[in-house]
């Protein structure tokens, strides 16, 4: 068998290079190729699109597209840190640069691009970055930290998530860009203006129409001239002027090259060598270089059809459109966005108030969507998108497409159903509606075993929302019925389980699943099922360790390493300097890695399972609480110092945050609750970041709800004015039981609110004019679980059967050696992750 | 296949395991993970490592199954593992290694590869 095999050489293992190995694997049954995979840098083939997500913390090994083991069981040899400096093209061999020659039948060049440096006086110095691989990353940002401002050169697509990167990294970002306006390519003035707006609002600044001169410094970069006279002093330059296509190879072995870069290759991606083939960023086609992945991978597919002699239809080009991800400003553009197609007419839509602007251009015979920009609402780009890509006819207004339907005479959907069959739902994969209509009525009925199966969603992922609306309408056409059930194991919702427990009085989670699940329950229900038990009947939840999530199950939060962290409640962030001194004398103790957290108490992090209870014991002895930092229950009410000494305060802040706290401590519910009580207006409890904030006034107090800080931090709304406390405590309690009882699992309020129909007025219907009838059940409710908390710690401790469980073995005594520990500025902190 | 030789580790009693959950076992220097489903008296045994961020975890995951496949997910992030192969069950690449179980008297067993550096020392645990 092996004779006949033909060997496949492919340099460059970036995103397109492997998505090569991947189809040619794939798509070769009979085992006729043999493949070898060169790569220059020091790791195998990573996702370079997501590359900024290596700053919000994600590990190297998560970036790459496959382990190095995927190549081994597929017998693809990959020999990374090798680059291939020479092609001898009579001999068929390639040249590593330690000298080894490597025989090809077929060399398939995908050596991508590299970041393009324009020669100014000056780039040399230190300081200076390029934003392209890994190791250009790790540079940067180990120079950063020693940093307070970065410039990035370049006002392109590139440039802007490189400031976003800059902006997270602390620094105070500027962005210096040659043309009048950002993302020159794809935006119109006004997309461009409202843009640049909006990144001036997160904080970068935006120098448009210079032009550097010169990169001043002596040794180390100072900051940048420019042509008009002004300079600009900056610690660090980030240079995002475009790409420069690997071209080296081919040029030296005597294949065309473009003039302005790239490899020539004709509609089969073949140079005018018939054994070379090249794909991605390098390849220069009808004299277009391609600087995004989904041309790359559709080159790819291109010539695995050809070598496996399938039918072919020639490469035509490629939409670039470009959705803008990262940045948090939302931003579309696809097609002619500009215009430029003569006789288009444009259609506009500016909202200055909500900072939208839309942009769409009609073919000259109203018939066609040519193009469009969408700045700060990209909801409707995958629609329009397809509009455009499948020629489909536009609608008899034109108008709706951007403003939606506004009465009148029933617009026919836009939805997925108007959508042809040949419709492209995902680029980068090439996946088109029919394709994965098929894969359902196949039996692929849920997103995970559709996106396994066809393997749509699983590049750049922007397709998923439209994956999904596909998937539950072809659900709904085969009759089955759409509904978000919890998982395989219960086919209710959340709420309906709730209502079941409480109607059959079920108590256990094996009660529940005998009678309405089946299987043996799983990582998802089994959680839900124990928050939805303690919401009802408030047992203490080490009665039902066997279905919490580890973090529940040890009442301690699970860090790197297996250790457990402890957090003790400091209601409303008051502490007597006797409980401070208790605190610091159990951390010194036992060793533990001590930090002040964001709401207002203190981690002790570092305990080993069976230090969980010694501790606690002390803890509970000197007067402390479980701080539930483990359980999806309210965390914290923080509090400013409000009326007792602030010359400011108007309100006594503090006494009513622990009031609250208290009142709430070890309520479970769908997601983390977190609270807040400021004493004025200036709100230095930051309450309008919080579950439930309450603010002072002159007459009483405010009352926010469904703030969020964290990923996706949305402000609190104002929900109701000029409460007494005790308005004040019947609304939250009616609030937050009807959050308990209608949000979907690990949902917190801000989104719940989000998907809730009526919003806020309905909120506000519901607990203020109880127009549900609900408001005294709700309280009742509430009352009951107040009057029932107990600590589950002091439960735990008192016990000493519950305290035998938390041990690490249960054949020995033994600690677990295998956690292991380093200093750090005087604390210990896990070894590293691996 | 070549057949593997193993020998029986007598582990802990029954009653020491908490029901329908999982509990580690220490045998040397390995930790191995044992879980148990108490309606069908099944019992399992793996690696307590789990692969993905080679964190000694597994014992401590949520039990379950995912169809007829007994399967245990890692507390750290939500990867899930077949309790009768191994196999990953999230489709990534990493899978672990499960061992078979017996139970004599009112102890648990668990079947390890017999490796001649450590028979010595296995006989005298056993
Ligand atoms: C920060 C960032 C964000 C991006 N965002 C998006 C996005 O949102 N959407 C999108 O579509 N695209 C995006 N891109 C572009 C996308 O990453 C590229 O289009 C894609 O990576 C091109 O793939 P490639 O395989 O052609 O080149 P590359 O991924 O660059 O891979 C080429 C590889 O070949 C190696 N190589 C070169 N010469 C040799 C040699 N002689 N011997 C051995 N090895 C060699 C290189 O070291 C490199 O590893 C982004 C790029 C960056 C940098």
């Amino acid at each position: 068998m092996g004779g006949n095999m033909k060997k496949i050489i492919v340099v460059g293992n970036g995103m397109v290079g492997f998505k090569f190995c991947e189809k040619l694997h794939q798509a070769d049954q009979e085992k006729n190729f043999e493949i070898q995979v060169f790569g220059e840098e020091q790791w195998p083939a990573y996702d370079r699109v997501h590359l900024s997500s290596f700053f919000e913390g994600k590990a190297k090994d998560e970036l790459l597209l496959a382990p190095r083991e995927w190549y081994e069981n597929r017998s693809i040899e990959l020999l990374t840190n090798t680059l291939i400096v020479q092609i001898n093209r009579n001999l068929q061999v390639v040249i590593d640069h330690l000298g080894n020659k490597h025989q090809y039948d077929y060399l398939v060049l995908a050596t991508g691009s590299s970041a393009f440096v324009p020669a100014i006086t000056g780039v040399e110095k230190k300081g200076v970055f390029v934003y392209r691989t890994l190791e250009d990353l790790e540079a940067l940002k180990s120079y950063a930290s020693h940093c307070k401002s970065a410039a990035i050169l370049g006002g392109g697509l590139l440039g802007l998530e490189a400031a976003k990167a800059a902006l997270d990294l602390g620094l105070q970002t500027h962005v210096v860009e040659f043309a009048p306006r950002l993302m020159a390519r794809q935006l119109d003035d006004q997309g461009a203006l409202l843009l640049k707006t909006k990144m001036e609002e997160l904080g970068i600044q935006i120098h448009l129409q210079k032009t550097t001169s010169e990169i001043l410094g002596n040794g180390k970069l100072k900051g940048l001239q420019f042509t008009d006279g002004s300079f600009l002093e900056v610690d660090m330059l980030i240079i995002s002027a475009g790409i420069k296509p690997r071209d080296e190879l081919a040029r030296k072995t005597g294949l065309a090259v473009a003039p302005r870069g790239g490899i020539v290759v004709d509609d089969h991606l073949k140079t005018s060598d018939p054994n070379i083939y090249v794909i991605g960023e390098a390849a220069s086609h009808r004299g277009l270089i391609y600087g995004l992945v989904a041309p790359g991978y559709e080159m790819a597919t291109q010539v695995v059809n050809q070598l496996i002699g399938k039918e072919v239809k020639p490469f035509e080009g490629f939409d670039m459109s470009t959705k803008l991800k990262l940045i948090e400003v939302e931003v579309g553009s696809f097609g002619d966005a500009l215009g430029e197609t003569p006789g288009s007419k444009p259609i506009l839509y500016k909202n200055k108030t909500k900072g939208i602007y839309k942009r769409v251009n009609i073919s000259a015979d109203g018939k066609r969507l040519l193009g469009g920009i969408l700045v700060g609402d990209t909801s409707q780009y995958g629609m329009l998108h397809q509009f455009f890509q499948n020629h489909m006819a536009l609608p008899p207004e034109p108008e709706d497409l951007i403003l939606g339907n506004r009465g009148g005479k029933s617009a026919q959907g836009f939805g997925i159903d108007a959508l042809p069959d040949s419709a492209q739902v995902c680029a980068c994969e090439n996946i088109t509606k029919l394709h994965l209509c098929q894969a359902v009525q196949e039996g692929n009925q849920n997103i995970s075993s559709l996106k396994e199966c066809t393997k749509a969603g699983t590049g750049c992922g922007g397709c998923l929302p439209m994956v999904n609306d596909l998937l539950n309408s072809e659900l709904k056409k085969l009759g089955k019925a759409v509904k978000t059930t919890l998982c395989e194991h219960f086919s209710y919702t959340r709420q309906e389980l709730l209502d079941l427990i409480k109607i059959k009085e079920i108590k256990t989670f094996r009660a529940l699943i005998n009678e309405f699940g089946s299987g043996q329950g799983c990582e998802i229900c089994k959680p839900v099922v124990a928050s939805l038990l303690a919401s009802t009947w408030n047992e203490p939840i080490v009665k039902h360790q066997h279905i919490q999530d580890t973090n529940d199950r040890y009442l301690a939060n699970i860090q790197k390493g297996g250790s457990y962290s402890v957090v003790p409640r400091i209601a409303g962030g008051e502490i007597t300097p006797e409980k401070l001194i208790v605190i610091g004398q159990v951390a010194a103790k036992y060793q533990l890695y001590t930090k002040i957290t964001g709401g207002q108490r203190i981690d002790l992090f570092g305990a080993r399972v069976d230090q969980l209870p010694d501790i606690w014991e002390e803890l509970i002895a000197a007067g402390f609480e479980s701080g539930h930092a483990y359980g999806k229950s309210l965390r914290t009410v923080k509090s400013c110092v409000g009326s007792t000494w602030c010359r400011f305060g108007v309100q006594d802040s503090v006494s009513f945050a622990i009031e609250i706290e208290n009142r709430y401590k070890g309520l479970r519910a769908p997601h983390k609750i977190k609270g807040a009580v400021s004493g004025c207006i200036r709100e230095c409890a930051e309450a309008q970041s919080k579950d439930f904030g309450i603010i002072a006034t002159e007459k009483g107090w405010n009352l926010y709800v469904c703030g969020n800080g964290g990923s996706k931090p949305q402000h609190a709304l104002l929900f109701a004015t000029d409460l007494d406390s005790k308005t004040c405590i019947q609304y939250i309690d009616r609030f937050l039981m009807y959050y308990i009882k209608t949000a979907d699992p690990l949902t917190r309020t801000a989104t719940w609110l989000n998907k809730l129909e009526g919003g806020i007025d309905h909120l506000r219907e519901v607990v203020i004019d109880d127009s549900l009838g609900l408001g005294e059940e709700l309280e009742r409710e509430m009352e009951f679980l107040v009057n029932t908390y107990s600590c589950e710690w002091k439960e735990v401790v008192e016990n000493p059967q519950l305290r035998a469980r938390f041990k690490p073995f249960i054949n020995t005594e033994e600690p677990d050696s295998s956690l292991q520990f380093e200093p750090l500025r005087g604390q210990k902190i896990p070894s590293n992750w691996v | 296949m070549e057949r593997e030789t193993i020998f029986w580790f007598k582990a802990a009693p029954i009653h020491a395991f908490p029901i329908d959950s999982g509990a580690c076992i220490k045998y040397l220097d390995q930790q191995i993970a044992v879980f148990n489903f108490s309606q069908s008296g099944e019992w399992y045994a793996c690696q307590n490592l789990c692969p993905h961020r080679m964190q000694m975890v597994l014992a401590r995951g949520l039990l379950g199954s995912c169809g007829e496949e007994p399967k245990v997910a890692c507390p750290f992030h939500k990867k899930t593992f077949s309790l009768k192969d191994g196999k990953n069950l999230n489709g990534d690449d990493c899978h672990i290694t499960t061992y078979p179980t017996k139970i004599e008297g009112e102890y648990l067993y668990i079947g390890l590869p017999f490796e001649t550096s450590q028979s010595e020392k296995a006989e005298n645990i056993t």
